[in-house]
């Protein structure tokens, strides 16, 4: 940014108060912004729990929510940074396409489910089926993850620092699991693989983006043993 | 039953048990978009030494004040529901009477302390029709229906009890439940639905009638129930919950000093007293969670 563009941009900060304002019109207002919108610093209070609150923004504006939240927040967010003080319910961050999001306490279900990219920090832990499907979302999980996190995964990485449920990794294509502590198992075609600098680089990156207090060295990777990517003839007979 | 909420309150401490009902009915109002069929609640007052509560049920307009002056027992009028205040003595006597000259009076739930009402609506109609809002007790399930697996009726609404002073409600549905009321019947338990949750409360009052406790009751479920399925249950001092394996449908549990509270979502949870400080967590799947309270 130009210092001249600077000075003429005011950061003008909202209070929306869903106590006493309808979710609704909170939607409408986030999405009537503009990229050059002055309104960039977003204070939601009382949220209660709601859904689907602070879904489908697309400006890279700043959004602090007061509370625990219900299903979907943050849904299909592309490019704001959304902060969540409190719990999120299923789907946090679902689809999410570019952006941060930033639950400080637990979350529930399917958290950034089918996410195209962005970051999803989860200061707490995630229950089950976290990162399914995900397409190419970094997550970060500063606590366990439940049972099936990362089905079906295609690209990206999702980093746990505590441990994980059962199965994970089930059906795995190319997204990146690190984990620190202990999975209960591993999910059908889901294996433990040699860490390359690269990938270090990668996991060191995501610590540091994350504020993650964890040592990168504390970490084993497992991803796709490819072996389910092709029907084989051969086991015709199992159907 | 798939989608439906659930609501469920266990006090630990007894000043709040004049506030039971009206916290309860706050609970089960919300969850109204997650079940808007049907509701029903199940709510554990106080007993009186000698005698059990029956709960009843009749078409609108039955004359229940000529029931209990015919059966001699005291009546409670609640909308097309009446508690009937039976001495323990003459319980086998009053049920015979009912089955012998009172088809349309059904018999809902029985116990020492627990009242069970349910009905077809809205929730929040559901239970102000009951007068749920001025009911006090130690705990409370309530349950609101979005029906898939059989039709809207009272009957097929929640709770479900089988046993004295037992109760459950479901999230899910089951699978195998044809087979394991085939294999209740044999065992004398008897079924007044072709629903798939009063399998599971059968099972389970099969079990505590066998001798098992609650938590034992419901880890055999584990092992018997096929299918998906957040269950809370009730019993008359006691307040078990149960995901299966799988953990398809919601749950968020709230835990402080005072009480003990379940709800499909936090958002059935959001106007409890000191809910700011409690400590919040979902039940894990295939866990029995179980809380009992000191005679």
């Amino acid at each position: 940014m130009s210092s001249a563009l600077k000075e003429m941009t005011r950061i003008e900060a909202v209070t929306f108060d869903l106590g006493k304002e309808k979710l609704r019109d909170l939607s409408v207002a986030l999405h009537a912004l503009t990229p050059q919108s002055n309104q960039t610093s977003w204070h939601i209070l009382n949220p209660r729990g709601q859904h689907a609150v602070a879904v489908g923004v697309t400006v890279p504006v700043g959004i602090h929510i007061d509370g625990h939240v219900g299903y979907y927040c943050a849904g299909m967010n592309d490019g704001a940074v959304i902060t969540i003080e409190g719990n999120a319910g299923p789907g946090v961050a679902e689809n999410m396409m570019s952006g941060i999001v930033h639950v400080k306490g637990d979350a529930s279900q399917a958290a950034g489910a089918t996410a195209h990219g962005g970051l999803l920090i989860i200061d707490g832990n995630a229950s089950a089926r976290c990162g399914i499907s995900m397409k190419g979302i970094d997550i970060v999980v500063k606590g366990s993850v439940g049972h099936m996190s990362a089905f079906m995964a295609q690209s990206g990485n999702l980093v746990i620092l505590g441990d994980a449920g059962e199965a994970l990794g089930d059906s795995l294509y190319e997204a990146k699991i690190f984990c620190a502590g202990t999975p209960a198992s591993l999910g059908a075609d889901c294996e433990e693989k040699t860490m390359t600098d690269e990938d270090r680089a990668i996991l060191a990156a995501l610590l540091e983006r994350s504020g993650a207090k964890a040592d990168v060295a504390a970490f084993k990777l497992y991803g796709s043993a490819r072996t389910l990517y092709h029907f084989h003839v051969d086991n015709a007979g199992a159907y | 039953m798939s989608m439906c909420g659930i609501a469920g309150l266990f006090l630990k401490n007894r000043d709040l048990e004049p506030e039971l009902g009206a916290l309860t009915a706050g609970m089960l109002s919300v969850l109204t978009d997650r079940g808007p069929d049907s509701a029903g609640f199940a709510i554990y007052g106080a007993g009186t030494p000698g005698s059990m509560k029956m709960t009843l049920r009749a078409p609108v307009g039955f004359d229940f004040a000529a029931l209990g002056h015919a059966l001699q027992v005291g009546v409670t009028l609640r909308d097309d529901h009446a508690v009937a205040l039976v001495p323990v003595a003459r319980e086998v006597d009053v049920r015979a009477k009912l089955a012998a000259s009172y088809p349309d009076v059904a018999i809902v739930a029985a116990g020492a302390r627990m009242e069970l009402f349910k009905g077809v609506g809205l929730p929040e109609l559901v239970s102000k029709r009951f007068g749920l809002e001025g009911m006090s007790g130690s705990h409370a399930i309530a349950h609101t229906r979005m029906a898939t697996e059989s039709a809207v009726t009272t009957q097929g609404a929640h709770p479900f009890s089988t046993g004295p002073d037992q109760c459950l409600v479901h999230n899910g549905s089951l699978s195998n439940h044809n087979d394991i009321r085939r294999v209740l019947m044999r065992e004398r338990m008897v079924f007044e639905t072709q629903n798939d949750t009063e399998v599971a409360a059968g099972f389970l009052s099969w079990k505590l009638r066998e001798g098992a406790k609650l938590d034992e009751a419901l880890t055999a479920a584990l092992d018997t129930l096929d299918g998906f399925y957040t269950f809370v249950v009730g019993t008359e001092s006691g307040f078990g919950v149960l995901r299966d394996p799988v953990a398809c449908k919601p749950a968020v549990m709230a835990e402080t000093d005072d009480y003990v509270a379940f709800g499909s979502e936090y958002r059935a949870l959001v106007d409890l007293p000191g809910i700011s400080k409690a400590k919040l967590f979902e039940p894990e799947p295939a866990k029995v969670y179980f809380w009992e309270r000191a005679a």
